[in-house]
């Protein structure tokens, strides 16, 4: 019964096909031209820009960092205590860092939470001077000569921050320098607790 | 004497060519990393700051004794898939891989039978 039913069907296709006079390479063609075109459209169209969506509630990797002013090491088992923690990767040479240190300031008179400054590809010279101009927000100041420690944070570029939980998951990435709306993200997030 | 000399300068070649060859997989890799600030480069060609420190990371890894693999799935849990060249085998790349292949038998058939209408 079904055999007969396709059978059927395959027929009368056959049958309109001779009848309109369209041979089967002009459908292969035409099939294969639409299948190019709407290829060609999706994957042009598609947003092939980094984005953080993927590390979201990720844990942060394992990390043993130079801190700026001391010769110790601050690894990954040392966050413990504090319900949060942004990771703020800066320099003296970036000007959007200048412009979100205002609100690293602000940030760090809350109460849930330690900011953890990474210096990035920095001269320990302009460091010092940049945070004794503007103030330092940071609880923990760390430097990254390399560049090489801020891929463990998937960092690309100056200022990036990092919003991470006590059980040091990714809450929420922020790419270049943080404004008014990030900061009341933040706020928002470690008063939930 | 003479052949001592020649021995020694052989020797010193060879070391060379050591070094030579381990050079050999950090390019491999770099070729196949795309610089996601520049994104028409590959990790190789490009100058960037971005481009140098995974440059550095990659060549640390190696150094590490970590094999290809392992470096691009450590690339790629940082800064996604997009960031290799060579699509992973996977479920929703499946398509990518095995369409080729099968265009090429699809159209050998198409020949042949064409070739075995005309009688050729």
């Amino acid at each position: 019964m079904v055999r007969c039913f396709f059978n059927s069907k395959w027929w009368l296709a056959k049958v309109i096909f001779e009848k309109m006079k369209i041979s089967l390479s002009k459908i292969i063609l035409l099939t294969s031209i639409i299948f190019i075109v709407v290829t060609f459209f999706l994957a042009l169209n598609k947003d092939t820009k980094y984005n953080t969506k993927d590390l979201v509630g990720k844990e942060i990797g394992e990390f043993e960092i130079k801190f700026l002013l001391k010769d110790e090491i601050f690894t990954k088992n040392n966050l413990i205590g504090n319900e949060y923690y942004l990771i703020n990767i800066w320099a003296s040479w970036c000007f959007p860092c200048k412009i979100e240190h205002p609100l690293l300031m602000r940030l760090s008179n809350l109460n849930n939470i330690k900011l953890i400054g990474i210096n990035y590809k920095d001269k320990k010279l302009n460091a010092n001077n940049f945070l004794k101009k503007l103030g330092n927000p940071y609880d923990i100041l760390l430097e990254d000569k390399s560049g090489t420690n801020s891929v463990i944070f998937s960092v690309f570029g100056v200022p990036e921050s990092i919003l991470i939980n006590d059980k040091k998951m990714i809450i929420k990435k922020f790419i270049g320098p943080i404004n008014e709306a990030d900061y009341q993200f933040i706020k928002g997030k470690i008063n939930e607790k | 004497m003479r052949n001592n000399i020649f021995i020694i300068i052989l020797l010193i070649f060879s070391f060379n060519l050591n070094a030579k060859e381990n050079s050999g997989l950090d390019i491999k890799i770099f070729k196949n990393l795309r610089c996601i600030v520049c994104q028409g480069q590959s990790i190789a060609e490009s100058n960037s700051d971005f481009a140098q420190t995974i440059k550095i990371v990659v060549r640390d890894k190696i150094k590490q004794g970590n094999n290809e693999q392992e470096i691009y799935n450590f690339l790629a849990e940082k800064y996604g898939e997009w960031i290799v060249y060579k699509p992973k085998f996977s479920y929703l790349n499946s398509i990518l891989w095995i369409f080729p292949y099968f265009i090429l038998i699809f159209g050998g058939t198409l020949v042949y039978k064409y070739f075995k209408k005309k009688n050729y």
